[in-house]
């Protein structure tokens, strides 16, 4: 995609990932076949509803996804000149942290409740840079204040339920930058957080990537975030990725439904029904109507259509190719993206 | 305040009435073993046979049995062995059983699986048939009992630990530890281990009293530590028979382990309700 001569350092690249899970009920796949690469430097949004394979796509790539039941069946996920898909658990173990590193959603369970922050965030650092005990503490000190912990020479005795939500976030960034990794694969790390400390850690995530050149993957469902961080994005639904676009593009020209369908449920403030100007009733909120299909009942053509409202027999019969659009690096799977123009 | 979270349970459970007393007992209990020689000159072997079945005596604090032993000696000396087989019994069913099921809740799967069959075909012989059958086949001395009551602990203790180490297995820290290149070991002894250690320290202490039990049980029919080393068990053993002349033969190491039981029982039983997950938010 990125074929002009200034393209940017890839540090991550990903392809044909696909990621099956035994239940049950039988295999199911919850990743599907996904491709994306990631440039140094940059924000790439993963965004879909909850089931769609975006935590999954995360897990995979750190190969930590639980197995049994999980496991990874193919693809290649290309760091520097590695694969990690091939290299030996013990050399994974030194990429994680290290080179990835990955921040959680939850950040009242994301931290150990019986050891100290310090213990925590130096434990990452003795292990990948060999640091002794008192110089890693020095630099777990040097990590808090980073990220905007006050008192940080008092914070690092301090246990995780002597700190509110948002420090424990922030606290988690510091360990999960701690040893300057490529990638960081942040899933959800907003989405517990109350709104003003949401935008604090979006700020300070984008603050800290571009101090420090990191590669960050947002998973997220939640649109407004991805317009504020991320410069590409990508679209997934059922282990797909059904549309990928650099994020001004996709706000402007969504092409699958199923991104119209997320765009379109995005609560906004005094919205109305506005069919007259005069009326003020609040609008309904749009909404994509039935769930993510479970994993073992995919159908075999375009997994959405079941619930979309554009589709025919084509869709169901065969799976839409991800396809260029006329805007560039805009590439969306849908048989249909020509009739779905607005 | 950022005083260690163990201390906290510490304060916490002292002040509860019942564990105070129990670890009183306790306490006692452990000095007069360990300083039994200074307590008493006698010796628990030694026999007087001016002094048959005595009662309460300027010779014979606790009275003397049907060879003129010295009954306080002898449960003095007994309390060495109650507190070594509870102690031994116990340790190693927590230091064979909670690694395998630390192992089993991390591992998952087929590894899982085969762990926790074994610890179910374990459970299956209850410790005092295990006891008869090493009794029997090594002859009843210390380790013996040590080792019966103790492979009777182990499935318990894992079962214990897996049940609680697999909520703790799925939260988010454990991935993050995962996530941040940690070893297989590191992560099960640093980061589940003491997140669900508590109800093994509940059922440790609970299983300390129910060790005593067994090994006076063990003592009474003849299978436990052998005569003349005094325990409770067999002190009771010998006491049965002169029941009617001298019940205070039998009333002292009944008695004793009655109380060791119980301040076990006590003290489990409140670590148990200071630990409970659901009032863990109220300890500090």
């Amino acid at each position: 995609m990125e074929t002009n001569s200034q393209s940017p350092e890839v540090v991550l690249d990903v392809d044909n990932l696909t990621t099956e899970f035994q239940t049950p009920e039988g295999l199911g796949r919850a990743v599907d076949g996904l491709s994306f690469n990631i440039n140094k430097g940059e924000t790439l949004g993963i965004v879909g509803e909850s089931g769609c394979g975006k935590s999954i796509t995360a897990l995979s790539i750190l190969r930590l996804v639980p197995s049994p039941p999980g496991n990874i069946a193919g693809g290649s996920v290309r760091l520097g000149n590695r694969d990690l898909m091939q290299i030996s658990e013990r050399e994974m173990r030194d990429v994680r942290g290290n080179d990835i590193s990955m921040i959680f959603q939850e950040p009242m369970t994301s931290l150990n409740p019986v050891l100290t922050l310090g213990y925590q965030i130096t434990e990452t650092l003795r292990r990948h840079e060999g640091l002794a005990k008192h110089e890693a503490t020095a630099r777990a000190i040097e990590m808090l204040a980073l990220v905007q912990i006050p008192a940080p020479e008092r914070r690092v005795k301090e246990f995780p339920h002597q700190l509110s939500g948002g420090m424990r976030q922030r606290a988690m960034i510091a360990m999960a930058l701690s040893c300057n990794p490529r990638v960081l694969i942040a899933d959800e790390p907003t989405t517990a957080l109350d709104v003003t400390v949401q935008a604090q850690v979006l700020d300070l995530i984008k603050d800290l990537q571009e101090r420090l050149g990191t590669a960050v993957i947002l998973i997220t469902h939640d649109l407004g975030v991805v317009a504020e961080t991320a410069q590409r994005v990508i679209v997934m639904y059922a282990g797909r990725k059904v549309e990928e676009a650099p994020v001004e593009s996709l706000f402007a020209n969504p092409q699958h439904p199923y991104t119209r369908g997320l765009l379109a449920s995005v609560p906004r403030l005094g919205a109305t029904t506005g069919a007259h100007s005069s009326d003020s009733r609040p609008a309904r909120l749009a909404e994509i109507s039935g769930i993510v299909p479970p994993l073992t009942e995919i159908p075999s053509g375009c997994a959405f259509a079941p619930r979309c409202k554009q589709a025919t027999e084509k869709c169901t019969a065969a799976q839409p190719p991800l396809e260029e659009t006329e805007h560039p690096g805009h590439r969306v799977a849908c048989w249909h993206t020509d009739k779905v123009a607005v | 305040m950022t005083s260690r979270p163990s201390i906290e349970v510490l304060k916490k459970t002292m002040r509860i009435p019942q564990a105070a007393f129990g670890v009183v007992v306790m306490v006692i209990i452990v000095f007069s073993a360990i300083f039994a020689p200074w307590i008493t000159s006698a010796d628990p072997e030694e026999m007087d046979f001016d002094n048959l079945l005595q009662g309460f005596s300027e010779e014979h604090i606790l009275g003397s049995d049907q060879m003129g032993r010295d009954t306080l000696a002898r449960l003095l000396y007994g309390a060495r062995v109650a507190l070594m087989v509870s102690l031994g019994a116990v340790g190693l069913g927590v230091i064979i059983g909670v690694p395998l099921g630390l192992v089993s809740v991390y591992c998952r799967g087929y590894i899982d699986d085969i762990i926790m069959r074994v610890m179910d075909a374990l459970v299956v012989f209850p410790s005092l048939l295990i006891a008869v059958g090493l009794a029997a086949a090594m002859g009843g001395s210390l380790p013996t009992v040590i080792i019966a009551i103790g492979i009777a602990n182990i499935p318990w203790m894992a079962r214990i630990i897996r049940s609680q180490g697999l909520t703790i297995r799925e939260q988010d820290f454990v991935a993050a530890a995962e996530a941040g290149g940690m070893s297989h070991f590191r992560i099960i002894f640093k980061h589940i281990l003491p997140n669900s250690i508590a109800p093994v320290i509940v059922q440790s202490t609970l299983s300390m009293g129910y060790a005593v039990l067994t090994e006076a049980a063990l003592g009474f029919i003849g299978v436990g530590i052998q005569p003349p080393t005094p325990t409770w068990g067999n002190m009771l053993l010998q006491a049965y028979p002169m029941l009617d002349q001298q019940p205070l033969l039998s009333i002292v190491p009944g008695l004793a382990i009655f109380l060791l039981v119980l301040a076990f029982n006590f003290v489990g039983d409140a670590l148990r309700d200071v630990l409970d997950p659901r009032l863990k938010g109220v300890i500090h």
